[in-house]
């Protein structure tokens, strides 16, 4: 059996098998919006974590709630819900990040009826004694709101055993990040990115058992190594365009890393499991690779993204951003910046859901992969 | 013919507003202020509309507000050219125009002033958007100054107590922060003075505001967005209160003269949104033109909106709840109660929203908002496409038939 095949079924239809893991486990499902919804608290739970990362089909009962400048991830999530897309969740967790998702949250409460709904306000500076104080008590908060919606008590043994999990999958998705790295070329593009889109919905502990074995398998082949291929950065929000990954390599370019949210974001950074877990699971949270809509200083995010792309002798970056996406395009100016002193090229691709496949990106692909 | 040629239309004059003069005067002399800032000694702060000026003010700092800045470019049809430059720096033209207006400012010192004093340092608030913190974290790598971050979680159906305390930590980090960037302590009695003369202030904002109650409406929206300037400027100094004091007595002896804002004043509306700082003037005649008044707005009172968080005796402590619960920091729902106890108070016939493709926390939302209005009190709504300062996306012969057609359905 290929190694990929259970990602590529999630990937294909994420809502029938969150409805199979729900008819199988008779468990609940929790719907998030961005990667700062604490899944590892609804693992402690018992229940899936299922990420809403944009809609599944052409707009038109969203129109009436959202106006068309809100950018493709809030629109198609809520076109689903009101829809009865997402009729299975159980309830929705909206940590706080950008505008849009915090007005997308009241819209959801007011209109969507997809179960019980919890805001995490969490703050937005993240590099404070004051800050981490309050990151760590809205954890607590959203410890006992998630006991109270899914009527089940998390215990601290709970939450030590999910962090364990989340550990051990971002340790993994490390150790594959980093194969990827030193041998572009050794896992496809399109098998990465349908292994992060699984990461968002699938069981955790089945996730994590295969990937598992795609990474094993992935170190243990010998794969051509792919030399001549321009190794390319990713950098950037919410990605859920397969066919991304395919035009680079087909322009000639392997993806050596990226910071994307649906990427390293949320698949980095460990939590220590000494600790008491909701100090620690806040503390990771808070010292995690930051969001454009968070704040860890003036320049970390620009002295991160240089750091990230050298330690992946990465060649150019390639931005990957949702239109109307504020935080991301406000930083735009000064990242790309900054990648040019330090003679890194980059290439801006504005996105948005439904209008990836059209011929300009593969166009300006090849263009950039030229010019590296 | 020159203005001397004129012929005076009497009843136009009667009906201006006699204050205006004065506070351009007082917005004048700020400016220089602001301006000669380097040559008295005295330090300059950028601050957003809606942050804590309070503390600056006990510094003898000045504040400076880069929303103001946008606004006046805005008004001088300046907008255009800078939001273009800010694209031609790489920034996208969906982004805020205010934030792309003062951004493209900073290094040709453009604008309808020459550009702002520099500043010493930056206090960004996030009561009133994520933009703030992105714009003052491009002018904190610009000039190279410190920056001040004061985070107030957003209040979706709460202000929780854990929020709270983190807001009141911040508030004292903020002095401490003060207090270094000056070189020197902050005298709490000060600020406790400052903060009344900041209360006294808003109070009086508001009864400027509610003279509108009155049928005809001495003032209009139109007004309120020009003579709101000194309450976010300058909130915290007797300048304020003496200047509002003023204003307030125009306004009575103009209920009591029966001098309208329009003429013949017919239909009585609510404005939500920021202005459309390029139009305020044709946007004014022409829903004067039919006999309708924009007699209140939830922008402009919003600088007086969290007055009942405040407590005069601890002004330190009740910043945090006041600065956390104003208007764009709460649910939609809760914005909706307050348009509609707007549309009870001022006896509003219907809602004309600005859609602001500028401002997202303001904007997405409303499409809600005006169904709430429609079902709880039967009201229409119109909605005017465009954004506060880049008038590239303003449609005029488009919102021109809008207005007409909604209006017309008013008059039915």
């Amino acid at each position: 059996m290929d190694v990929m095949q259970p990602f590529y079924d999630i990937c294909a239809d994420p809502k029938a098998y969150a409805r199979r893991w729900k008819a199988r486990t008779g468990g609940k499902v929790v719907g998030t919006l961005c990667s700062y919804a604490p899944e590892e608290l609804i693992l402690a739970a018992g229940a899936l974590g299922f990420r809403l990362v944009g809609g599944s089909g052409a707009i038109s009962k969203a129109d009436a709630h959202l106006q068309a400048y809100s950018c493709s991830l809030v629109r198609g999530a809520l076109e689903d819900a009101l829809s009865h897309r997402l009729d299975f969740l159980d309830g929705t967790i909206f940590p706080h990040t950008c505008d849009s998702i915090q007005r997308l949250s009241d819209i959801w409460r007011m209109n969507a009826h997809t179960g019980f709904h919890l805001d995490v306000v969490l703050p937005v500076k993240l590099n404070t004694a004051s800050a981490r104080d309050y990151m760590t008590a809205v954890m607590r908060k959203a410890r006992s709101g998630l006991e109270n919606m899914l009527e089940k008590a998390i215990s601290d043994d709970d939450l030590r055993q999910a962090a364990d999990t989340y550990n051990r999958i971002r340790a993994t998705m490390k150790r594959l990040y980093a194969i990827r790295r030193e041998r572009p070329g050794a896992i496809a593009g399109r098998d990465m990115h349908a292994i992060a889109r699984a990461a968002m919905v699938m069981d955790r502990h089945d996730f994590l058992a295969d990937l598992t074995r795609v990474v094993d398998q992935v170190a243990d082949t010998e794969t051509a190594a792919r030399g001549d291929a321009k190794r390319i950065f990713l950098s950037g929000g919410v990605c859920n365009l397969p066919d991304v990954y395919g035009f680079i390599e087909a322009a000639g370019g392997a993806v050596v890393g990226d910071d994307l949210c649906t990427g390293s974001r949320q698949l980095m950074g460990a939590i220590d499991l000494k600790d008491d877990p909701i100090d620690a699971i806040s503390r990771r949270y808070s010292e995690r690779a930051v969001c454009p809509a968070k704040h860890t200083g003036v320049r970390t995010r620009g002295e991160e993204l240089v750091r990230m792309a050298k330690e992946a002798n990465a060649q150019g970056v390639i931005f990957l951003y949702l239109k109307f996406c504020d935080p991301h395009a406000f930083d735009y100016p000064y990242l790309k910046d900054t990648l040019a002193a330090e003679g890194i090229p980059t290439l801006l691709m504005e996105l948005e859901e439904q209008t990836a496949s059209d011929g300009q990106f593969q166009t300006r692909c090849e263009a950039f992969m030229e010019m590296l | 013919m020159s203005n001397q040629d004129k012929p005076i239309d009497f009843e136009k004059e009667r009906r201006k507003i006699k204050s205006v003069k004065k506070m351009k005067d007082i917005m004048t002399h700020y400016y220089i202020d602001a301006k000669t800032a380097g040559e008295t000694g005295k330090k300059v702060a950028w601050i957003t509309s809606g942050g804590p000026v309070e503390p600056l003010i006990a510094m003898d700092v000045i504040p400076v507000y880069p929303e103001n800045h946008g606004a006046m470019i805005g008004a001088s049809k300046m907008g255009v050219d800078l939001c273009e430059k800010a694209e031609g720096m790489g920034y996208s033209g969906d982004l805020c125009t205010y934030a792309l207006a003062d951004i493209a400012c900073s290094p040709v010192d453009g604008g309808p002033i020459g550009g702002l004093p520099k500043p010493d340092m930056l206090v960004c608030c996030n009561n009133i958007c994520g933009t703030v913190l992105k714009w003052y974290e491009v002018q904190a790598r610009y000039y190279d100054v410190p920056l001040f971050i004061l985070d107030t979680p957003f209040c979706h159906t709460e202000f929780s107590a854990e929020a709270q305390q983190y807001v009141r930590r911040q508030l004292d980090e903020y002095l401490v922060f003060l207090e270094t960037a000056c070189g020197r302590t902050c005298d709490r009695d000060r600020l406790q003075e400052v903060g009344r003369l900041s209360m006294a202030g808003q109070r009086l904002w508001q009864a400027v505001l509610d003279t509108t109650v009155n049928k005809p409406a001495p003032m209009s929206a139109f007004d309120a967005f020009f003579h709101l300037a000194l309450i976010v400027t300058l909130r915290g100094t007797q300048t304020v209160i003496d200047y509002y004091t003023e204003l307030l007595a125009e306004m009575q002896t103009r209920v009591a003269e029966g001098i309208s804002a329009v003429p013949d004043e017919q239909h009585r509306l609510l404005w939500d949104n920021l202005p459309i700082w390029y139009r305020t003037k044709w946007l004014s005649e022409k829903f004067a033109s039919h006999k309708a008044c924009l007699v209140a707005d939830t922008y402009t009172s919003a600088w007086c909106g969290s007055l009942q968080y405040m407590n005069e005796d601890d002004f330190l402590g009740s910043m945090a709840e006041g600065y956390s619960r104003i208007y764009l920091n709460i649910g939609t729902d809760q914005m909706a109660a307050m348009v509609l106890g707007m549309i009870d108070k001022y006896a509003a016939e219907g809602l004309v929203m600005h859609s602001n493709r500028s401002c997202k926390p303001y904007s997405l939302g409303q499409y809600d908002i005006a169904r709430i209005v429609q079902e709880q009190r039967g009201l229409p709504t119109l909605i005017i496409e465009a954004n506060m300062t880049d008038a590239r996306s303003f449609s005029e012969s488009q919102v021109e038939t809008r207005i007409d057609a909604f209006m017309e359905m008013l008059k039915a």
